[in-house]
């Protein structure tokens, strides 16, 4: 009754397949693991729109608030500055914004949904560092005769103009996002929601 | 009695055994010179962060709204507090000291070819997760700097086409750094890499102690044996390296210390004046640097500047300095030299090795300093860090070619001391 014969093919299969079943089981059994360090509910749920008030913004002025833990900036453009924009569009990378982040009513020379309200992420598209806004013009603003005021990145010299569109030959790739954001009313932004009948 | 004891516990455990394989008939070549010294201290480093930092875990917390707070407190009010911190962030330094004296012997005795190629690539691996393990380690007092570098560094994952955003949010767990971020790091920095760090030294050393100890001259003593089977170039390592170690761990605690006791920021080196404020999502310092040890490798990073093939210059800049940790795991293959040891191989190694170290040290140097200013002379420090790039590949790249027809001196038979 005994065979002593070993079906080594069939040895071989069940090794493969156990083998295999079993690894497929580790997959299965590492996927909570990391998908357990995905953003957390909480995470999101702070990522909720938030109102700015805009009523005291002055023109020439610039406020900075926070969603979803990144600096959100709102800048009253003057006319003046509005002016200056289609006149340097020699040195930006991507002056149309066509590789940049932003919602689609944002592809304007202006980057926005009103001509003078400028919303943007104050991320740098680089390395993510906190840019500085300097609307000084020429000398004064110690970015060369030219500089037609915008933002400076210092940690590595990355410069944006008025409207958040990247320069060429720094090393930021992209022009600053420009979040997802409505008018409540003439004087409050949501961003975080765009609401997408207002493109 | 202590025989029978002894007996007792060999007869249930190998302790004898592994006594004399590994310490008392554990034979090292006997011309180990100064180089010798940073294997060991690299393993007192380890253990003394180790130990330090199970100290600080008992006061320290991982809570975005505590962390800062929790380390002033370890600071000032914790008895010997300061002690277990400075110990702890000028370790960090000193490990990375170690670790890269501790390399670049390989480079100069050729430690890294065969029949060492896999000690050397175990090696690689322990530095990463060093890297790895320091990087964490820095964000948690969550001063203004630990916060920008980790954001920064955690962005460069960003770079990897298609998967790159969702993989940088998923090793932050949040869209910015944030508390979630700091509470994996904790968890990752105190337990997950030490043991890592653990287990690969011991692979590191039992891999070592299988091939045998390198030595100034690059020759195999275990090619010249006694009637006993004793390398006639060996000592054993207890006590004859036992004991020379520990006259490499007096002076060495003596600087360590001098450091920590007089010195324990070593002028912003070792801990910068930007973390000293706490973390601030909304404000950059003026200037985002990582602590000294990481900077070579930042130059790089920073150097690519051009886009290429239609693809950004900041991800060549992290290809770039991807690579420039890979190719230090090739290197026993693009070393095709019939000599090992800088003794006896030809003067091209030696002057590449040379301008090796001072691209590694230039690169350093601007990794700290703003990329547009002018701080040695001639031209801007991004020039200077791409041509520090430049060589640093160069000695990588141009080595097979050189290596295989050097023009090398004679190897004697036995070794010699210098």
């Amino acid at each position: 009754m005994a065979d002593d014969r070993v079906d080594k093919g069939r040895r071989r299969f069940l090794t493969a397949a156990t083998t295999g079943v079993g690894l497929v089981g580790g997959a299965f059994a590492a996927t909570p693991f990391i998908l357990s360090m995905a953003p957390s509910e909480r995470a999101k749920a702070a990522g909720a729109p938030v109102e700015i008030d805009i009523s005291k913004l002055e023109a020439g002025q610039m406020i900075r608030e926070e969603w979803r833990g990144m600096p959100v900036w709102v800048l009253n453009r003057t006319q003046d500055m509005l002016d200056r924009l289609p006149k340097i569009e020699e040195w930006l990378a991507d002056p149309e914004s066509a590789n940049s982040s932003q919602p689609e009513f944002a592809i304007n020379e202006w980057r926005s949904l009103k001509p003078e309200i400028l919303v943007l992420v104050g991320i740098c598209t680089h390395l993510g560092c906190a840019p500085v806004e300097n609307f000084a013009i020429g000398p004064g603003s110690g970015l060369g005769d030219d500089w037609p005021g915008g933002f400076f990145c210092p940690c590595h010299g990355s410069k944006f103009d008025l409207a958040g569109r990247v320069y060429k030959g720094v090393p930021a790739p992209d022009n600053l996002a420009v979040p997802p954001y409505r008018f409540l009313s003439d004087t409050v932004i949501l961003v975080g929601e765009d609401g997408g009948a207002e493109a | 009695m202590s025989g029978k004891f002894l007996t007792w516990i060999d007869d249930r455990f190998p302790l004898t055994k592994t006594w004399n394989e590994h310490l008392a008939q554990y034979y090292a070549p006997k011309n180990f010179n100064f180089w010798y010294y940073f294997g060991s201290l690299a393993i007192l480093m380890l253990v003394l962060q180790i130990v330090t930092g199970i100290f600080l875990t008992m006061h320290y917390k991982p809570d975005s709204n505590l962390a800062f707070a929790s380390v002033e407190y370890i600071m000032r009010d914790v008895p010997w507090g300061w002690l277990m911190r400075y110990l702890h962030s000028v370790g960090g330094s000193m490990f990375f000291i170690v670790v890269y004296l501790h390399m670049f012997r390989a480079l100069l005795y050729g430690s890294y070819r065969e029949p060492r190629e896999l000690l050397w690539l175990i090696g690689c691996v322990i530095f990463v997760a060093l890297m790895a393990e320091a990087f964490m380690g820095y964000l948690l007092p969550w001063g203004n700097m630990s916060y920008w570098g980790a954001q920064v560094i955690i962005s460069l994952f960003g770079a990897i086409p298609y998967i790159g955003d969702g993989l940088s949010e998923w090793i932050r767990g949040d869209f910015v750094v944030s508390d979630a971020t700091l509470n994996r790091f904790f968890s990752l920095h105190v337990a997950a890499l030490p043991l890592v760090l653990v287990a690969l030294v011991f692979v590191h050393i039992v891999a070592l102690h299988k091939v045998g100890s390198n030595n100034p001259d690059g020759i195999e003593i275990k090619q010249n044996k006694d009637a006993n089977g004793v390398p006639k170039d060996g000592i054993p390592f207890h006590p004859y390296y036992t004991v020379k170690d520990i006259v490499g761990v007096g002076v060495f605690m003596m600087l360590y210390l001098g450091i920590v006791f007089f010195a324990p920021e070593f002028f912003g080196f070792f801990l910068e004046k930007d973390n000293f404020a706490p973390a601030n999502s909304l404000q950059t310092p003026p200037d985002i640097v990582p602590l000294w040890y990481f900077t070579p490798f930042y130059s790089i990073l920073r150097a690519i500047t051009y886009p290429l093939f239609g693809i950004d210059a900041k991800v060549w800049g992290v290809v770039a300095m991807g690579l420039s940790i890979f190719l230090l795991f090739l290197l026993p293959w693009l070393d095709r030299s019939p000599v090992k040891s800088i003794r006896y191989r030809g003067p091209t190694y030696k002057v590449m090795l040379t301008l090796f170290v001072v691209a590694f040290i230039i690169l350093g140097y601007m990794g700290m300093k703003h990329p547009d200013h002018t701080d040695l002379i001639w031209f801007k420090n991004v020039r200077w860090a791409q041509l520090g790039t430049l060589v640093y590949f160069a000695f990588f790249v141009s080595l097979p070619f050189y290596s295989r027809r050097e023009k090398t001196k004679p190897v004697p038979e036995r070794v010699t001391f210098k």
